[in-house]
């Protein structure tokens, strides 16, 4: 008689407990990273296909670890933006690897490709640093660590296409400058520091004109061998 | 005059006997000195300020922009040469207590020692022994970097005397233990009132104007008041909303962004439920009931109504489907905008910095995963910005006042860090 009372009694609570998380949920937030991740969409657009805005970076696609990287370095302040230093500041380091994971995962197709107006003679250089590299000053081909379709590797590696040049040549600029850095060995601030503000211009002039390859995903890890050590790339 | 009679004598030793063994709580994990060290120095949110960017952790050097020039913070691990690792618990005392250096000089009151003062020694001396028993770090204190004429030392003496006074917590008798308990951690530890009061042009705050609100110096973030219920006084608001608002940092009423989530990451989140119920006890009590005031607007009524009108639109077309055509929000994580004070408080640089910036709320044990607020600085004009503040502020019964599209403007250039 009593088990029975109390069983009753459980069963009465578990049902009134179900009735309640029903109706919290029905007036709650989804609880999906799409709605979490919201704070992002106005800069980065809706699936993280960028926007209108020609300095704000599309971030569909790229290696998680990649994005990592950059989600703990604008929270750290290594990565110098005062907007995306503070909306990260306080957020755990799992929640970011969560927000990396689902940018990696939308893969929105990438714009079409804007009529570039740059000159041959620019477009051309570009087209030979991108491809070639430099060898007398040192410089890789960016293909050598992006992967010959340009579209990078897992983890850390970011692929170069669906950016605008604006976009690049600030960020390569930053390199240069020392204003963007990365965990050492800092790679991309060795090969940035012995480009010239031409060799900028041109390299994301012709990187911007590139159309999408056919599978724009990054390779997997160890699909290629780096030219030299990279902090962002372990082994 | 009040005469103290043999009784209430009794009581106040009796008092004054079980407070003093409640006041060596025990941290969450365990009753050692050193857990319960920890547990106050987080209570303290030491880590905020002596801990700097990427830095190792209480090795200080963390810049702190004032109105008189850069801070640096300093070093208090136990190393012997950079940090306090010749440090006794006496000097460790002096320090928090008095604000000054075991060689007496004197400490920029940047250091909240006009709160710390109150923190009784048995709890200093567990952080000092906490403090002790962390990694050293050999890195030597940065230089403060102050304009003429407060890089002279001696100024702080007059600032002393205005706005410094010495003491221990004194426990009021007519409270009950969780009351004065909350109140010991708000105007000790907590140092709550170093912002939430309004600061002068000396950098002070007087006792009679403490945890009256103010504009934080530098950051351009508005404290709110703690004791008007027009602000962010909490009289009206349920024990357990406030208990969710500091260790979670969000709650059905609403959500802690800006300077306060840094507070809430740091300090509040590991504050045990006993201790986070007595801040909430105090803070509760000590919201006085204010008479609202009128609506006052700057603005003139017509071009007032013009905006509100675009207010709406706006609200509608960004606000609306995550706070709700009534701005009721899905609360706690999508906060309601109707009846939330920080959106009706007399200073509207909250909210505005709220559409301008966005903001995510800490993330938390309680909140691990927090929703985020999107930034609007770049999609809306100031006039759209003032006109959907101005809506927010007098829509559903609220009773704020409007804005105007300069004080947007102004606050496009604050500093978000």
């Amino acid at each position: 008689m009593l088990a029975r009372a109390v069983a009753s009694a459980a069963v009465i609570v578990t049902l009134a407990a179900a009735g309640g998380a029903a109706a919290q949920t029905a007036n709650q937030p989804p609880d999906t990273m799409a709605a979490r991740v919201e704070a992002c969409t106005p800069c980065h657009g809706n699936q993280g296909e960028g926007t209108n805005d020609v300095y704000f970076p599309r971030l569909a696609g790229k290696p998680a670890g990649y994005l990592y990287n950059q989600l703990i370095a604008f929270k750290n302040g290594r990565r110098k933006y005062p907007p995306m230093n503070y909306l990260l500041e306080f957020l755990p380091d799992p929640y970011l690897q969560q927000m990396a994971d689902y940018f990696a995962d939308q893969h929105p197709a990438l714009p079409p490709v804007a009529a570039s107006d740059a000159s041959k003679e620019v477009l051309q250089h570009g087209q030979s640093l991108v491809s070639r590299g430099d060898p007398q000053r040192q410089v890789p081909a960016c293909g050598s660590c992006h992967g010959p379709a340009l579209t990078g590797m897992e983890p850390g590696i970011p692929g170069l296409l669906g950016l605008r040049p604006n976009y690049i040549s600030a960020q390569l600029g930053a390199w240069r400058y020392g204003t963007r850095t990365a965990t050492a060995p800092d790679c991309m601030q060795q090969v940035a520091a012995r480009l010239t503000e031409e060799d900028v211009t041109a390299v994301a002039a012709w990187l911007a004109s590139r159309p999408a390859p056919v599978n724009i995903a990054p390779a997997p890890k160890g699909t290629y061998v780096l030219p030299f050590a990279c902090g962002s790339e372990p082994d | 005059m009040r005469s103290c009679s043999p009784i209430l004598a009794v009581w106040l030793l009796l008092f004054a006997g079980s407070s003093a063994e409640a006041q060596p709580k025990p941290g969450p994990d365990g009753h050692s000195l050193v857990a319960r060290g920890e547990y106050l120095a987080r209570a303290g949110d030491c880590i905020a300020c002596h801990t700097a960017p990427e830095g190792r952790t209480f090795a200080g050097g963390r810049a702190m922009p004032t109105p008189f020039g850069t801070l640096y913070s300093s070093n208090i691990t136990p190393d012997r040469d950079t940090g306090i690792g010749k440090w006794t618990a006496e000097d460790f005392y002096k320090a928090m207590h008095y604000g000054r250096f075991p060689d007496g000089g004197l400490m920029y009151p940047a250091m909240p020692f006009a709160s710390y003062t109150k923190v009784t020694r048995a709890d200093t001396e567990a952080i000092f022994a906490y403090l002790k028993s962390i990694p050293a770090v050999s890195q030597r204190n940065r230089e403060h970097d102050l304009r003429f004429p407060y890089s002279n030392r001696q100024l702080i003496l007059g600032w002393r005397t205005l706005y410094f006074s010495e003491g221990e917590f004194k426990p009021d008798p007519t409270k009950s233990a969780e009351w004065n308990r909350g109140a010991y951690l708000v105007e000790g530890l907590g140092h709550c009132g170093m912002c939430h009061s309004p600061i002068n042009a000396l950098g002070g705050t007087s006792q009679s104007e403490a945890f009256k609100g103010g504009l934080i110096p530098m950051q351009n973030w508005y404290a709110p008041s703690l004791t008007s219920n027009r602000e962010a006084g909490l009289g009206d608001w349920s024990i357990k909303d406030i208990t969710d608002l500091l260790q979670t940092g969000v709650s059905m009423r609403g959500v802690v962004y800006g300077p306060m989530a840094e507070v809430v990451h740091n300090s509040l989140q590991y504050l045990n439920d006993e201790d986070t119920r007595a801040m909430a006890v105090y803070l509760k009590s000590i919201a006085e009931p204010s008479p609202p005031s009128p609506a006052s607007s700057r603005l003139p009524t017509t071009e007032s109504s013009l905006l509100i009108s675009l207010g709406k639109t706006v609200y509608d077309k960004h606000c609306a489907s995550c706070h709700g055509t009534q701005g009721e929000g899905k609360p706690p994580h999508w906060p309601p905008l109707a009846n939330n004070q920080s959106i009706e408080m007399q200073s509207a640089v909250n909210p505005i910095r709220m559409v301008l910036n966005g903001g995510y709320p800490p993330g938390t044990k309680g909140n691990p995963m927090p929703y985020g607020m999107p930034p609007f600085a770049g999609l809306l004009s100031d006039n759209e910005i003032a006109a959907v503040v101005s809506y927010i502020r007098t829509a559903w019964g609220n009773r704020g006042t409007p804005i105007s599209a300069r004080e947007a403007n102004e606050l496009r250039s604050a500093p978000l860090n």
